[in-house]
């Protein structure tokens, strides 16, 4: 069929999803069949604009769409069965709506005239959804599904970006209806403000003056999109101030630009984190004042004015109190910053800005990511440094799972370009890597896919080597195995008396011969000497890869700011944190 | 006009920066307008469970039908900036058209229904009605040993209706919860 034609037509609802999902311009939906969602799947058959990537768990499902829109900076789309299916897939949107990712899910759900009767497969999707999507729908007409489908496209990417879910049963599915072309869908929600031009004069004025001034920048500036990027380049070169960026922002500004200070927070930089501290004008562009951020509140950047820009009035004044809130997109306050500081003169205070950044230089050379080296055992630090300048300028996206080796790849690989680098932020969900992995490859088939993997994160959502393998996805788990839940057991140590409570990763299957029983290859390295080969091979292979990087099991991720502690007391190695975690701090995660 | 404002905000400026932070807990009666769907008010309640605001009474019924729209009214308390908090969560929810703090907006009436079963004889029965009379409470339903009283008002008015009703023999109270509109020309 024809997806361009505009007139409504009559058709059944499995056949309008499929239309819906042609019309928004879809081409890939990641899922998982079941009874409750037979029809759709029986139209996915019959058809070839949208290809179905089977995965292996719907959580994956999920984890997949949501790398296919972190990567594309398009809608991602998952389709799981009613009950079980709809479930697997709650951490995936809960992942999604923390980190304002776009989704749109679409469950089946027993037919209408059942529900609520405890049916096989029945679950109140949509109450337990509630909570963690944006909206979602349950569709009971037919006649009503294509418009609501391009609802929920609309909202899931308007304003600040979020997971939508719609169920629909399965009668829906096989009746007849009218279809709904989304050229004619209108929509209520229309989240979009303009920045206030005299907050933004006010702002330019602070900037005029201000001594000790940082950029604080997040994924907002992302979500925004390439004009954002390019803007916030423009105003950082201009200006010559220097800026940070939280774990989801990186890549928004150039890791190798000159004004970079590297990754901010509890695993951030010393210079990114004491400029924080010591800064007279933060300007927040797009981030939340995450409690990973902040540290201790009442300690958090005392002496700094601070502006905020967030397209989410809720997020302005939540737990940091600023003087001037901008509720807009990011690129229409950067413009409009832009703009209004250059009709004033361009003016900055430069002699105090020198001043600044020698400070920040003598932060610098505190080298806040030595680690010692060894020349028998790999130290994870040693592997990114490898591995980064091994792919450096390749065409390279970088997935994560959760743990030490997440913030060591924070630290220790550099993001030239925004939507490369795809990490599970606020939920911290292990097994998110590796089917995001799958997505990203699947929007981006010729260019190098890396999950920076640990070994228990990793096996959270191993299954998905089957989907790898099916769909020839070359992707590369690069495993920094220290056979410990090594976050876990760094926090044991420094908070729990050295107490290893079931933090070590017991029984781990031989990765080779796993990678093997798939069809796959698999690399295993222990030895630093072998580490560039071994890389090599891993880059050289055509297909999916499992390498297996034994590495120290006991190194501890630094910088670290306790929880509970301020920017300015954090913990730059072992020698540091002798009972530098009193009990106030451990009641925090 | 309210209806008007965009989906997403509050009609509480964001750059209206009263003392925020304050420690002082208020009390605040919200209305809150959204499109008459399924699913907007279990949104809106599992808003205060999920994050922890007060609520201490709400009600909800379709107030414009040919615009399908129903009329939240909630009051809650918190600290300003709980209450700004609350505002803005309300604001973000795709169904919310406009919320209102009829408290931070200027005067408003606020009012609320109650029923009461009084259950007494002899003297009692004489002193309840007089009181019914005094508080324009009326008598909607009277047996030989009960009378029900319907009253409006405030809900301190009900609180003081019902104290004094209850040594007489009140033995059920049903409650609405308030209802409130903003005083004068303007409208939420
Ligand atoms: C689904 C889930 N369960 C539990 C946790 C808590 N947690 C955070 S890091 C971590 C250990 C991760 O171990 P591994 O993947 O091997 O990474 P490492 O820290 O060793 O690099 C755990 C259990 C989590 N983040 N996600
Ligand atoms: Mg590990």
């Amino acid at each position: 069929m024809d997806g361009t034609t505009h007139m409504t037509r009559e058709m059944t609802g499995a056949r309008m999803v499929v239309q819906a999902l042609m019309d928004q311009g879809v081409d890939t939906v990641f899922g998982y069949p079941g009874g409750a969602v037979l029809p759709i799947y029986d139209e996915i058959f019959q058809q070839n604009d949208i290809r179905h990537i089977l995965v292996r768990h719907e959580q994956a499902a999920v984890h997949a769409a949501e790398g296919y829109a972190r990567s594309t900076g398009k809608v991602g789309v998952a389709l799981v069965t009613s009950g079980p299916g709809a479930t697997n897939a709650v951490t995936g949107l809960t992942d999604a709506l923390m980190d304002s990712v776009p989704i749109v899910v679409l469950t089946g759900q027993v037919p209408t005239f059942m529900i609520g009767s405890d049916a096989f497969q029945e679950a109140d999707t949509i109450g337990i959804t509630r909570p963690c999507t944006k909206a979602n729908w349950l569709v009971k007409e037919t006649d009503r599904l294509a418009a609501t489908l391009h609802e929920a496209f609309h909202v899931a990417r308007s304003g600040r970006p979020g997971p939508v879910l719609i169920d629909i049963p399965k009668d829906v599915q096989f009746a007849t209806g009218t279809y709904a072309p989304r050229a004619g869908h209108a929509s209520r929600y229309q989240p979009g403000r303009q920045p206030d031009p005299a907050m933004i004069e006010a702002i330019v004025e602070a900037m005029e003056t201000a001594e000790r001034p940082v950029l604080y920048t997040g994924g907002g500036v992302i979500n925004s999109g390439p004009e954002a990027t390019a803007l916030l380049r423009e105003l950082v070169s201009a200006t010559g101030f220097p800026i940070t960026s939280t774990l989801m922002g990186l890549g928004a500004y150039p890791a190798s630009g000159p004004q970079w200070l590297g990754m901010l927070g509890m695993h951030g930089l010393y210079e990114a984190n004491m400029a924080m501290h010591g800064c007279d004008l933060m300007l927040n562009i797009g981030a939340r004042f995450d409690d990973r951020i902040t540290g201790r509140l009442d300690a958090f950047s005392p002496g700094s004015r601070k502006a905020h820009v967030d397209i989410d009035p809720s997020s302005i004044n939540k737990v940091v109190r600023v003087d001037f809130p901008v509720v807009s997109d990011v690129a229409d306050a950067l413009r409009a910053i832009l703009e209004t500081w250059k009709a004033r003169g361009a003016r900055t205070n430069r002699a105090a800005l020198d001043a600044w950044q020698g400070q920040i230089d003598q932060w610098r050379a505190r080298k806040c990511l030595t680690y010692t080296p060894s020349q028998t055992t790999i130290k994870p630090q040693y592997a990114l440094e490898r591995l980064e300048a091994l792919t450096k300028g390749m065409d390279r996206y970088i997935c994560t799972e959760v743990g030490q080796h997440q913030m060591w790849a924070a630290q220790f690989l550099g993001f030239e370009d925004p939507n490369r680098w795809m990490t599970s932020g606020g939920l911290g969900t292990m097994g998110y890597g590796f089917p995001a992995s799958i997505g990203v490859q699947l929007a981006h088939p010729d260019a190098l896919v890396i999950n920076v993997a640990g070994e228990a994160s990793w096996l959270m959502n191993m299954q998905e080597m089957g989907t790898a393998m099916q769909y020839r996805l070359p992707v590369k788990q690069f495993i920094l195995n220290n056979e410990r839940l090594g976050m876990v057991r760094q926090w044991q140590q420094l908070l729990h008396g050295e107490r290893y409570s079931s933090s070590w990763s017991e029984s781990l299957p031989d990765f080779v011969k796993l990678a093997e029983a798939f069809g796959a290859k698999g690399i295993l390295c222990k030895d630093p000497a072998d580490l560039d080969d071994a890389i090599m091979e891993m880059l050289n292979h055509p297909g999916p890869v499992i390498f297996d990087c034994l590495v120290e099991k006991h190194e501890n991720c630094f910088p670290m700011i306790p929880s509970g502690k301020p920017h300015n007391e954090m913990l730059l190695g072992d020698a540091s944190t002798k009972g530098a975690i009193q009990a106030g701090g451990a009641v925090l995660v | 006009m309210a209806l008007n404002i965009a989906t997403g905000s509050t009609s509480h400026s964001a750059y209206d920066l009263r003392s925020t932070f304050s420690e002082v807990v208020e009390k605040h009666t919200l209305a809150v307008i959204v499109d008459n769907e399924p699913g907007v008010l279990a949104r809106v309640i599992g808003l205060f469970s999920g994050r922890g605001y007060n609520i201490e009474s709400l009600t909800v019924a379709e107030t414009d039908h040919q615009g399908h729209l129903s009329r939240i009214t909630i009051v809650t308390a918190g600290t300003p900036q709980i209450i700004d908090q609350i505002e803005a969560q309300l604001g973000r929810i795709v169904q919310v058209r406009a919320v209102h703090d009829l408290t931070a907006e200027g005067p408003a009436v606020e009012r609320e229904l109650a029923l009461l079963k009084v259950v007494a004889t002899g003297d009692h029965r004489v002193e309840a009605l007089r009181l019914a009379d005094i508080f324009r409470a009326k008598a909607v339903d009277s047996t030989l040993g009960s009378f029900v009283f319907e009253i409006t008002g405030t809900p301190e008015k009900v609180d003081a209706f019902a104290d004094l009703m209850r040594p007489l023999g009140l033995q059920e109270i049903a409650r609405t919860g308030v209802a409130a509109l903003s005083r004068g020309v303007k409208t939420a």
